[in-house]
Protein backbone atom coordinates (compact mmCIF):
# COMPACT_ATOMS: atom_id res chain seq x y z
CA UNK A 1 0.00 0.00 0.00
CA UNK A 2 1.33 3.42 -0.91
CA UNK A 3 2.40 5.53 2.05
CA UNK A 4 -0.03 8.27 1.15
CA UNK A 5 -2.94 5.82 1.22
CA UNK A 6 -2.15 4.83 4.80
CA UNK A 7 -1.84 8.48 5.76
CA UNK A 8 -5.18 9.21 4.14
CA UNK A 9 -6.80 6.37 6.03
CA UNK A 10 -5.50 7.71 9.33
CA UNK A 11 -6.40 11.31 8.55
CA UNK A 12 -9.85 10.13 7.47
CA UNK A 13 -10.28 8.41 10.82
CA UNK A 14 -9.06 11.47 12.71
CA UNK A 15 -11.57 13.64 10.87
CA UNK A 16 -14.30 11.46 12.40
CA UNK A 17 -12.74 10.97 15.82
CA UNK A 18 -11.82 14.65 16.24
CA UNK A 19 -13.75 16.67 13.64
CA UNK A 20 -12.65 19.87 15.36
CA UNK A 21 -8.97 19.15 14.65
CA UNK A 22 -7.22 21.16 11.95
CA UNK A 23 -5.87 18.62 9.46
CA UNK A 24 -4.64 21.08 6.84
CA UNK A 25 -0.98 20.84 7.74
CA UNK A 26 -0.23 17.62 9.62
CA UNK A 27 3.48 16.84 9.88
CA UNK A 28 4.41 13.21 9.28
CA UNK A 29 7.16 13.04 11.85
CA UNK A 30 5.53 14.90 14.74
CA UNK A 31 3.39 13.12 17.32
CA UNK A 32 -0.28 13.35 16.32
CA UNK A 33 -1.30 13.94 19.94
CA UNK A 34 0.97 16.96 20.21
CA UNK A 35 0.10 18.67 16.95
CA UNK A 36 -3.65 17.95 17.03
CA UNK A 37 -4.33 18.37 20.76
CA UNK A 38 -5.71 14.87 21.00
CA UNK A 39 -6.05 13.08 24.32
CA UNK A 40 -5.89 9.40 25.25
CA UNK A 41 -9.63 9.00 24.60
CA UNK A 42 -9.19 10.27 21.03
CA UNK A 43 -6.21 8.02 20.54
CA UNK A 44 -8.12 4.97 21.72
CA UNK A 45 -10.78 5.89 19.18
CA UNK A 46 -8.28 5.75 16.29
CA UNK A 47 -7.41 2.22 17.31
CA UNK A 48 -11.06 1.28 17.60
CA UNK A 49 -11.97 2.80 14.25
CA UNK A 50 -9.20 0.68 12.68
CA UNK A 51 -10.82 -2.36 14.22
CA UNK A 52 -14.32 -1.31 13.16
CA UNK A 53 -13.39 -0.43 9.58
CA UNK A 54 -10.59 -2.84 8.74
CA UNK A 55 -10.99 -5.60 11.37
CA UNK A 56 -7.44 -4.74 12.31
CA UNK A 57 -6.36 -5.40 15.89
CA UNK A 58 -3.64 -3.24 17.38
CA UNK A 59 -2.42 -4.67 20.69
CA UNK A 60 -1.93 -2.16 23.49
CA UNK A 61 1.86 -2.56 23.52
CA UNK A 62 1.94 -1.41 19.90
CA UNK A 63 0.04 1.84 20.47
CA UNK A 64 3.27 3.89 20.65
CA UNK A 65 4.04 2.80 17.09
CA UNK A 66 1.04 4.81 15.90
CA UNK A 67 2.25 8.04 17.48
CA UNK A 68 3.15 9.76 14.19
CA UNK A 69 1.88 9.45 10.62
CA UNK A 70 5.25 7.98 9.62
CA UNK A 71 4.88 5.44 12.41
CA UNK A 72 1.41 4.54 11.14
CA UNK A 73 2.74 4.00 7.61
CA UNK A 74 5.50 1.74 8.85
CA UNK A 75 3.33 -0.27 11.23
CA UNK A 76 -0.03 -0.36 9.45
CA UNK A 77 1.13 -0.39 5.82
CA UNK A 78 2.12 -4.08 5.70
CA UNK A 79 -0.91 -5.12 7.77
CA UNK A 80 -3.37 -3.29 5.55
CA UNK A 81 -1.54 -4.63 2.50
CA UNK A 82 -1.88 -8.18 3.75
CA UNK A 83 -5.58 -7.70 4.41
CA UNK A 84 -6.17 -6.18 0.98
CA UNK A 85 -4.49 -9.23 -0.58
CA UNK A 86 -6.85 -11.69 1.15
CA UNK B 1 -32.29 -13.02 23.89
CA UNK B 2 -28.51 -12.62 24.26
CA UNK B 3 -26.64 -9.31 24.13
CA UNK B 4 -23.03 -8.29 24.42
CA UNK B 5 -24.07 -5.64 26.92
CA UNK B 6 -27.26 -4.89 28.83
CA UNK B 7 -27.50 -1.38 30.26
CA UNK B 8 -29.92 -0.64 33.09
CA UNK B 9 -31.39 2.86 32.79
CA UNK B 10 -32.00 5.18 29.81
CA UNK B 11 -30.67 8.26 31.56
CA UNK B 12 -27.78 10.37 30.34
CA UNK B 13 -25.07 7.92 31.45
CA UNK B 14 -26.73 4.75 30.17
CA UNK B 15 -27.52 6.29 26.80
CA UNK B 16 -23.98 7.63 26.40
CA UNK B 17 -22.47 4.23 27.25
CA UNK B 18 -24.92 2.68 24.80
CA UNK B 19 -23.96 5.04 21.98
CA UNK B 20 -20.28 4.12 22.33
CA UNK B 21 -20.87 0.39 22.54
CA UNK B 22 -23.39 0.25 19.69
CA UNK B 23 -21.14 2.40 17.48
CA UNK B 24 -18.35 -0.11 17.96
CA UNK B 25 -20.63 -2.95 16.90
CA UNK B 26 -21.65 -4.37 20.26
CA UNK B 27 -25.14 -5.77 20.57
CA UNK B 28 -26.60 -3.50 23.22
CA UNK B 29 -29.97 -3.33 24.92
CA UNK B 30 -30.95 -0.56 27.32
CA UNK B 31 -33.78 -1.41 29.70
CA UNK B 32 -35.63 1.48 31.33
CA UNK B 33 -38.39 1.04 33.84
CA UNK B 34 -39.97 4.45 33.30
CA UNK B 35 -41.90 5.46 30.20
CA UNK B 36 -39.67 8.54 29.75
CA UNK B 37 -36.00 8.82 28.81
CA UNK B 38 -33.54 10.89 30.80
CA UNK B 39 -33.74 9.59 34.37
CA UNK B 40 -33.13 12.50 36.72
CA UNK B 41 -32.84 14.79 33.70
CA UNK B 42 -36.12 13.96 32.10
CA UNK B 43 -39.04 16.11 31.01
CA UNK B 44 -42.79 15.84 31.12
CA UNK B 45 -45.85 17.53 29.71
CA UNK B 46 -48.87 19.02 31.45
CA UNK B 47 -51.60 20.90 29.58
CA UNK B 48 -49.43 21.22 26.51
CA UNK B 49 -46.48 22.72 28.39
CA UNK B 50 -43.22 20.89 28.64
CA UNK B 51 -41.29 20.97 31.90
CA UNK B 52 -37.80 19.78 32.66
CA UNK B 53 -37.49 17.57 35.73
CA UNK B 54 -34.04 18.34 36.97
CA UNK B 55 -32.38 20.75 34.62
CA UNK B 56 -31.45 24.21 35.83
CA UNK B 57 -28.28 24.41 33.85
CA UNK B 58 -26.01 22.28 31.77
CA UNK B 59 -22.78 22.86 33.68
CA UNK B 60 -19.36 22.38 32.01
CA UNK B 61 -20.25 24.81 29.22
CA UNK B 62 -17.13 25.57 27.18
CA UNK B 63 -16.73 27.47 23.89
CA UNK B 64 -15.63 25.54 20.75
CA UNK B 65 -11.99 26.59 21.03
CA UNK B 66 -11.59 24.77 24.36
CA UNK B 67 -11.01 21.44 22.70
CA UNK B 68 -9.88 19.60 25.82
CA UNK B 69 -12.90 20.67 27.89
CA UNK B 70 -15.27 17.89 29.00
CA UNK B 71 -18.00 19.16 26.66
CA UNK B 72 -15.71 18.93 23.61
CA UNK B 73 -14.49 15.46 24.63
CA UNK B 74 -18.02 14.27 25.08
CA UNK B 75 -19.16 15.47 21.65
CA UNK B 76 -16.16 13.83 19.99
CA UNK B 77 -16.72 10.56 21.78
CA UNK B 78 -20.40 10.42 20.87
CA UNK B 79 -19.81 11.69 17.30
CA UNK B 80 -22.18 14.57 17.95
CA UNK B 81 -21.90 18.22 16.99
CA UNK B 82 -22.38 21.36 19.08
CA UNK B 83 -25.54 22.00 17.07
CA UNK B 84 -27.02 18.74 18.40
CA UNK B 85 -27.21 20.30 21.88
CA UNK B 86 -27.65 23.95 20.79
CA UNK B 87 -26.45 25.31 24.11
CA UNK B 88 -27.13 28.94 25.00
CA UNK B 89 -24.97 30.56 27.67
CA UNK B 90 -26.20 32.07 30.91
CA UNK B 91 -26.29 35.82 31.46
CA UNK B 92 -24.91 35.76 35.00
CA UNK B 93 -25.65 34.02 38.26
CA UNK B 94 -25.40 35.09 41.86
CA UNK B 95 -24.62 33.77 45.33
CA UNK B 96 -26.66 35.69 47.95
CA UNK B 97 -25.73 35.45 51.61
CA UNK B 98 -26.75 37.78 54.45
CA UNK B 99 -25.18 41.16 53.56
CA UNK B 100 -23.04 39.78 50.77
CA UNK B 101 -23.53 38.93 47.13
CA UNK B 102 -21.12 37.46 44.57
CA UNK B 103 -21.97 37.40 40.90
CA UNK B 104 -20.35 35.01 38.47
CA UNK B 105 -20.66 34.20 34.77
CA UNK B 106 -19.04 31.91 32.23
CA UNK B 107 -15.99 34.17 32.42
CA UNK B 108 -14.07 33.60 35.67
CA UNK B 109 -12.89 37.22 35.52
CA UNK B 110 -16.23 38.38 36.96
CA UNK B 111 -15.97 36.15 40.02
CA UNK B 112 -12.35 37.20 40.55
CA UNK B 113 -13.40 40.86 40.50
CA UNK B 114 -16.31 40.28 42.84
CA UNK B 115 -14.16 38.36 45.33
CA UNK B 116 -11.50 41.09 45.20
CA UNK B 117 -14.14 43.72 45.95
CA UNK B 118 -16.08 41.94 48.73
CA UNK B 119 -13.16 40.02 50.25
CA UNK B 120 -10.09 42.19 49.62
CA UNK B 121 -8.05 40.28 52.20
CA UNK B 122 -8.62 37.06 50.27
CA UNK B 123 -8.19 38.46 46.75
CA UNK B 124 -4.73 36.98 46.20
CA UNK B 125 -5.57 33.80 48.06
CA UNK B 126 -8.51 33.28 45.74
CA UNK B 127 -6.37 33.79 42.63
CA UNK B 128 -3.91 31.21 43.96
CA UNK B 129 -6.75 28.80 44.67
CA UNK B 130 -8.07 29.20 41.12
CA UNK B 131 -4.59 28.50 39.70
CA UNK B 132 -4.25 25.45 41.93
CA UNK B 133 -7.62 24.14 40.74
CA UNK B 134 -6.78 24.80 37.09
CA UNK B 135 -3.62 22.72 37.43
CA UNK B 136 -5.26 19.92 39.44
CA UNK B 137 -5.89 16.71 37.49
CA UNK B 138 -9.30 15.69 38.76
CA UNK B 139 -9.84 13.10 36.03
CA UNK B 140 -7.57 10.51 37.66
CA UNK B 141 -9.73 7.66 38.88
CA UNK B 142 -7.42 6.67 41.75
CA UNK B 143 -7.59 9.63 44.13
CA UNK B 144 -8.59 8.97 47.72
CA UNK B 145 -11.06 11.00 49.76
CA UNK B 146 -9.91 14.29 51.28
CA UNK B 147 -12.39 16.62 52.96
CA UNK B 148 -12.68 19.92 51.09
CA UNK B 149 -13.45 22.29 53.99
CA UNK B 150 -10.14 21.85 55.88
CA UNK B 151 -8.21 22.36 52.64
CA UNK B 152 -10.21 25.50 51.82
CA UNK B 153 -9.61 26.84 55.34
CA UNK B 154 -5.88 26.55 54.68
CA UNK B 155 -6.23 28.48 51.42
CA UNK B 156 -8.75 31.20 52.32
CA UNK B 157 -9.04 33.38 55.44
CA UNK B 158 -12.67 34.47 55.46
CA UNK B 159 -15.04 31.61 56.42
CA UNK B 160 -17.90 33.41 54.69
CA UNK B 161 -16.10 33.24 51.33
CA UNK B 162 -15.62 29.50 51.78
CA UNK B 163 -19.34 29.08 52.51
CA UNK B 164 -20.31 31.17 49.52
CA UNK B 165 -18.08 29.25 47.11
CA UNK B 166 -19.31 25.93 48.47
CA UNK B 167 -22.99 26.83 48.24
CA UNK B 168 -23.57 26.42 44.46
CA UNK B 169 -21.07 23.57 44.29
CA UNK B 170 -22.81 21.56 46.98
CA UNK B 171 -26.28 22.36 45.70
CA UNK B 172 -25.33 21.18 42.23
CA UNK B 173 -23.57 18.00 43.06
CA UNK B 174 -22.61 16.97 46.56
CA UNK B 175 -24.07 13.65 47.62
CA UNK B 176 -22.41 14.17 50.99
CA UNK B 177 -23.87 16.42 53.70
CA UNK B 178 -21.86 19.25 55.31
CA UNK B 179 -18.62 18.64 53.41
CA UNK B 180 -17.41 17.00 50.21
CA UNK B 181 -14.41 15.29 48.68
CA UNK B 182 -11.79 17.80 47.54
CA UNK B 183 -11.40 16.20 44.10
CA UNK B 184 -15.15 16.39 43.65
CA UNK B 185 -14.98 20.02 44.75
CA UNK B 186 -12.34 20.70 42.09
CA UNK B 187 -14.41 18.99 39.40
CA UNK B 188 -17.46 21.01 40.37
CA UNK B 189 -15.49 24.25 40.71
CA UNK B 190 -14.25 23.80 37.17
CA UNK B 191 -17.66 22.92 35.81
CA UNK B 192 -19.48 25.82 37.54
CA UNK B 193 -16.99 28.66 37.79
CA UNK B 194 -14.22 27.98 35.24
CA UNK B 195 -16.55 26.62 32.58
CA UNK B 196 -20.12 27.62 33.26
CA UNK B 197 -23.84 27.34 32.67
CA UNK B 198 -25.77 26.87 29.47
CA UNK B 199 -29.09 25.50 28.36
CA UNK B 200 -30.67 24.34 25.12
CA UNK B 201 -33.56 26.62 24.16
CA UNK B 202 -35.96 23.65 24.08
CA UNK B 203 -34.73 22.46 27.46
CA UNK B 204 -33.28 19.07 28.26
CA UNK B 205 -35.41 17.31 25.64
CA UNK B 206 -33.07 18.63 22.94
CA UNK B 207 -30.18 16.67 24.46
CA UNK B 208 -32.23 13.58 25.20
CA UNK B 209 -33.65 13.43 21.69
CA UNK B 210 -30.18 13.83 20.17
CA UNK B 211 -28.67 10.99 22.18
CA UNK B 212 -31.61 8.62 21.84
CA UNK B 213 -31.54 9.19 18.06
CA UNK B 214 -27.80 8.55 17.96
CA UNK B 215 -28.10 5.37 20.00
CA UNK B 216 -30.80 4.00 17.70
CA UNK B 217 -28.92 5.07 14.55
CA UNK B 218 -25.92 3.11 15.83
CA UNK B 219 -28.10 0.01 16.03
CA UNK B 220 -28.89 0.03 19.76
CA UNK B 221 -32.11 -1.32 21.19
CA UNK B 222 -34.14 0.33 23.97
CA UNK B 223 -36.95 -1.22 25.92
CA UNK B 224 -39.09 1.25 27.83
CA UNK B 225 -41.38 0.43 30.78
CA UNK B 226 -39.09 -2.51 31.36
CA UNK B 227 -38.08 -2.76 34.98
CA UNK B 228 -35.40 -5.18 36.14
CA UNK B 229 -36.55 -7.54 38.85
CA UNK B 230 -33.21 -9.24 39.48
CA UNK B 231 -29.70 -9.70 38.17
CA UNK B 232 -28.84 -13.35 37.62
CA UNK B 233 -25.58 -14.18 39.28
CA UNK B 234 -23.57 -17.33 38.67
CA UNK B 235 -20.45 -17.64 40.80
CA UNK B 236 -18.85 -14.21 40.71
CA UNK B 237 -20.32 -13.18 37.41
CA UNK B 238 -23.61 -11.78 36.28
CA UNK B 239 -25.14 -13.74 33.43
CA UNK B 240 -28.27 -11.78 32.69
CA UNK B 241 -31.30 -9.95 33.99
CA UNK B 242 -34.79 -11.07 34.87
CA UNK B 243 -37.32 -8.43 33.93
CA UNK B 244 -40.38 -7.57 35.97
CA UNK B 245 -42.41 -9.26 33.22
CA UNK B 246 -40.64 -12.52 34.01
CA UNK B 247 -38.70 -12.51 30.76
CA UNK B 248 -34.98 -13.20 30.90
CA UNK B 249 -32.25 -11.48 28.89
CA UNK B 250 -28.68 -12.75 28.99
CA UNK B 251 -25.50 -10.81 28.31
CA UNK B 252 -21.73 -10.91 28.61
CA UNK B 253 -21.63 -7.64 30.58
CA UNK B 254 -24.14 -5.58 32.54
CA UNK B 255 -23.72 -1.84 33.13
CA UNK B 256 -26.13 -0.37 35.64
CA UNK B 257 -26.98 3.27 36.21
CA UNK B 258 -29.48 2.37 38.93
CA UNK B 259 -27.11 3.31 41.75
CA UNK B 260 -24.58 1.07 43.53
CA UNK B 261 -26.68 -0.07 46.47
CA UNK B 262 -29.77 -0.32 44.28
CA UNK B 263 -27.87 -2.48 41.78
CA UNK B 264 -26.34 -4.82 44.36
CA UNK B 265 -29.77 -5.32 45.91
CA UNK B 266 -30.86 -6.79 42.58
CA UNK B 267 -28.22 -9.51 42.92
CA UNK B 268 -30.31 -12.18 44.55
CA UNK B 269 -30.11 -13.42 48.09
CA UNK B 270 -28.22 -10.58 49.66
CA UNK B 271 -24.80 -12.16 49.35
CA UNK B 272 -23.54 -9.11 47.48
CA UNK B 273 -25.05 -6.50 49.73
CA UNK B 274 -23.00 -4.63 52.22
CA UNK B 275 -24.60 -3.52 55.46
CA UNK B 276 -22.41 -0.49 55.71
CA UNK B 277 -23.26 1.03 52.35
CA UNK B 278 -24.24 4.62 52.58
CA UNK B 279 -27.38 5.75 50.85
CA UNK B 280 -27.51 9.40 49.87
CA UNK B 281 -29.73 11.75 51.86
CA UNK B 282 -29.82 14.83 49.66
CA UNK B 283 -33.13 15.42 47.99
CA UNK B 284 -35.09 18.42 46.79
CA UNK B 285 -38.49 19.95 46.40
CA UNK B 286 -38.89 22.20 43.42
CA UNK B 287 -41.75 24.58 42.71
CA UNK B 288 -42.26 25.92 39.22
CA UNK B 289 -44.38 28.89 38.20
CA UNK B 290 -45.25 29.70 34.61
CA UNK B 291 -45.65 33.47 34.25
CA UNK B 292 -47.40 35.74 31.75
CA UNK B 293 -44.26 37.91 31.63
CA UNK B 294 -40.58 37.04 31.62
CA UNK B 295 -38.68 37.38 34.91
CA UNK B 296 -36.52 40.07 33.27
CA UNK B 297 -39.64 42.11 32.48
CA UNK B 298 -40.49 41.82 36.16
CA UNK B 299 -37.05 43.02 37.18
CA UNK B 300 -35.10 39.80 37.75
CA UNK B 301 -32.33 39.16 35.23
CA UNK B 302 -30.03 36.66 36.94
CA UNK B 303 -30.01 33.21 35.38
CA UNK B 304 -29.55 31.35 38.67
CA UNK B 305 -29.43 32.61 42.26
CA UNK B 306 -28.09 30.47 45.08
CA UNK B 307 -29.31 31.95 48.34
CA UNK B 308 -28.62 31.25 51.98
CA UNK B 309 -30.09 33.21 54.88
CA UNK B 310 -28.14 31.65 57.76
CA UNK B 311 -24.61 32.65 58.75
CA UNK B 312 -23.33 29.22 57.91
CA UNK B 313 -24.57 27.29 54.90
CA UNK B 314 -26.15 24.12 56.23
CA UNK B 315 -26.08 21.60 53.42
CA UNK B 316 -27.90 18.62 54.89
CA UNK B 317 -31.16 16.77 54.88
CA UNK B 318 -33.58 18.91 56.90
CA UNK B 319 -35.61 17.49 59.79
CA UNK B 320 -38.66 19.24 58.39
CA UNK B 321 -40.24 18.53 54.99
CA UNK B 322 -38.21 21.35 53.45
CA UNK B 323 -35.40 23.68 54.50
CA UNK B 324 -36.47 27.23 53.77
CA UNK B 325 -33.21 28.87 54.85
CA UNK B 326 -31.41 28.27 51.59
CA UNK B 327 -32.27 27.41 48.03
CA UNK B 328 -31.83 27.91 44.32
CA UNK B 329 -33.82 30.15 42.00
CA UNK B 330 -33.59 29.41 38.29
CA UNK B 331 -35.08 31.43 35.43
CA UNK B 332 -34.58 29.63 32.10
CA UNK B 333 -35.63 32.80 30.26
CA UNK B 334 -32.44 34.41 31.49
CA UNK B 335 -30.21 32.40 29.21
CA UNK B 336 -29.04 34.20 26.10
CA UNK B 337 -30.99 33.39 22.97
CA UNK B 338 -34.05 32.45 25.02
CA UNK B 339 -35.85 35.72 24.22
CA UNK B 340 -38.49 34.15 22.04
CA UNK B 341 -39.79 31.88 24.78
CA UNK B 342 -43.37 33.07 25.02
CA UNK B 343 -43.87 32.50 28.73
CA UNK B 344 -41.79 33.22 31.76
CA UNK B 345 -40.65 30.41 34.04
CA UNK B 346 -39.55 30.76 37.65
CA UNK B 347 -38.22 27.73 39.53
CA UNK B 348 -37.36 27.57 43.21
CA UNK B 349 -35.61 24.59 44.80
CA UNK B 350 -35.24 23.69 48.48
CA UNK B 351 -33.50 20.85 50.28
CA UNK B 352 -36.10 18.30 51.37
CA UNK B 353 -36.51 15.29 53.61
CA UNK B 354 -37.37 12.24 51.51
CA UNK B 355 -38.58 10.11 54.43
CA UNK B 356 -41.00 12.77 55.60
CA UNK B 357 -42.44 13.18 52.11
CA UNK B 358 -42.76 9.42 51.60
CA UNK B 359 -44.48 9.03 54.95
CA UNK B 360 -47.42 11.23 53.96
CA UNK B 361 -50.68 9.63 52.88
CA UNK B 362 -52.23 10.95 49.67
CA UNK B 363 -54.34 13.58 51.37
CA UNK B 364 -51.51 14.86 53.56
CA UNK B 365 -49.23 14.85 50.51
CA UNK B 366 -51.63 17.10 48.60
CA UNK B 367 -52.01 19.39 51.65
CA UNK B 368 -48.25 19.67 52.12
CA UNK B 369 -47.73 20.42 48.45
CA UNK B 370 -50.24 23.27 48.73
CA UNK B 371 -48.51 24.57 51.85
CA UNK B 372 -45.20 24.38 50.07
CA UNK B 373 -46.58 26.34 47.17
CA UNK B 374 -47.74 29.03 49.58
CA UNK B 375 -44.20 29.34 50.95
CA UNK B 376 -42.91 29.38 47.40
CA UNK B 377 -44.95 32.53 46.71
CA UNK B 378 -43.70 34.13 49.93
CA UNK B 379 -40.07 33.31 49.25
CA UNK B 380 -40.35 34.07 45.53
CA UNK B 381 -41.43 37.66 46.31
CA UNK B 382 -37.86 38.38 47.38
CA UNK B 383 -36.82 37.88 43.78
CA UNK B 384 -39.97 38.88 41.91
CA UNK B 385 -42.10 41.21 44.05
CA UNK B 386 -45.14 40.76 41.79
CA UNK B 387 -44.71 37.02 41.32
CA UNK B 388 -48.21 36.01 42.37
CA UNK B 389 -50.05 38.43 40.05
CA UNK B 390 -48.30 36.98 37.01
CA UNK B 391 -48.67 33.28 37.62
CA UNK B 392 -50.39 31.34 34.84
CA UNK B 393 -49.95 27.91 36.39
CA UNK B 394 -47.70 26.06 38.79
CA UNK B 395 -46.21 22.64 39.22
CA UNK B 396 -44.05 21.00 41.82
CA UNK B 397 -41.84 17.99 42.21
CA UNK B 398 -40.86 16.37 45.47
CA UNK B 399 -38.52 13.58 46.60
CA UNK B 400 -41.33 11.20 45.66
CA UNK B 401 -41.10 12.38 42.07
CA UNK B 402 -37.32 11.95 42.04
CA UNK B 403 -37.72 8.44 43.38
CA UNK B 404 -40.19 7.66 40.61
CA UNK B 405 -37.96 8.94 37.82
CA UNK B 406 -34.62 7.67 39.05
CA UNK B 407 -35.37 4.74 41.35
CA UNK B 408 -32.75 6.18 43.71
CA UNK B 409 -33.28 5.12 47.30
CA UNK B 410 -34.12 8.12 49.50
CA UNK B 411 -34.94 10.07 46.32
CA UNK B 412 -31.24 10.93 46.51
CA UNK B 413 -30.55 13.23 43.56
CA UNK B 414 -26.80 12.81 43.73
CA UNK B 415 -26.80 9.17 44.79
CA UNK B 416 -24.55 7.69 47.44
CA UNK B 417 -21.80 9.77 49.10
CA UNK B 418 -19.46 6.86 48.41
CA UNK B 419 -18.44 7.13 44.74
CA UNK B 420 -16.83 4.30 42.77
CA UNK B 421 -14.89 6.06 40.10
CA UNK B 422 -13.72 2.97 38.24
CA UNK B 423 -17.29 1.63 38.17
CA UNK B 424 -16.28 -1.76 39.53
CA UNK B 425 -18.49 -3.97 41.68
CA UNK B 426 -17.66 -7.27 43.44
CA UNK B 427 -18.91 -9.04 40.30
CA UNK B 428 -16.31 -9.20 37.53
CA UNK B 429 -18.58 -8.23 34.64
CA UNK B 430 -21.03 -5.91 36.40
CA UNK B 431 -20.21 -2.20 36.33
CA UNK B 432 -21.97 0.92 37.47
CA UNK B 433 -22.17 4.24 35.69
CA UNK B 434 -23.98 7.50 36.39
CA UNK B 435 -24.45 9.24 39.72
CA UNK B 436 -22.74 6.65 41.91
CA UNK B 437 -19.73 6.44 39.62
CA UNK B 438 -19.13 10.05 40.53
CA UNK B 439 -19.12 12.33 37.47
CA UNK B 440 -21.92 14.82 37.96
CA UNK B 441 -24.08 17.15 35.96
CA UNK B 442 -25.46 16.33 32.53
CA UNK B 443 -22.08 16.42 30.80
CA UNK B 444 -20.53 14.51 33.70
CA UNK B 445 -23.21 11.84 33.58
CA UNK B 446 -22.63 11.25 29.88
CA UNK B 447 -18.85 11.15 30.40
CA UNK B 448 -19.45 8.61 33.15
CA UNK B 449 -21.16 6.25 30.71
CA UNK B 450 -18.44 6.83 28.12
CA UNK B 451 -15.64 6.23 30.61
CA UNK B 452 -17.10 2.97 31.88
CA UNK B 453 -17.77 1.69 28.34
CA UNK B 454 -14.22 2.59 27.25
CA UNK B 455 -12.44 1.34 30.36
CA UNK B 456 -14.13 -2.01 30.84
CA UNK B 457 -15.36 -3.03 27.42
CA UNK B 458 -13.95 -1.17 24.42
CA UNK B 459 -10.32 -1.02 25.48
CA UNK B 460 -10.39 -4.77 26.23
CA UNK B 461 -10.88 -7.45 23.54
Amino acid sequence: MVDQQVKDIILGIISVVAPDADLSDVKSDVKLRDQLEMDSMDFLDIVMELRKRYKLEVPKEDYPKLATLDGCVEYLGPKLEAMAAV
Amino acid sequence: MHYDVIIIGAGMSGLAAGIRLAYFDRRVCIVEKHYAFGGLNSYYRIDGREYDVGLHAVTNYAPPERRSAPLAKLLRQLRLTREDFALCEQRFSEIRFPDCRLRFSNDIALLKEEVAERFPGDADNFLRLVSEIEAYDDTRLDRTYQAARPILRERLDDPMLIEMLLCPIMFYGSAEEHDMDFTQFVTMFKSLYLEGFARPREGVRRIIKAIVKKFRANGGEIRMRTGVDALQVCGERVVGVTLESGETLTSDVVISSAGYVETMRLCGDGAWQSETEEIGRISYVESIAVLDKTPAELGHDATIVFFNDAQRFNYARPDELVDLTSGIVCCPNNYTGHEELSEGVFRLTWLANHERWMGLDEEAYATQKRACLQRFFECGRRFLPDLKQHVVCTDMFTPRTIHRYTGHLNGAVYGSPHKRKDGRTPLANLFICGTDQGFLGIIGAMLSGITIANLHILSKS
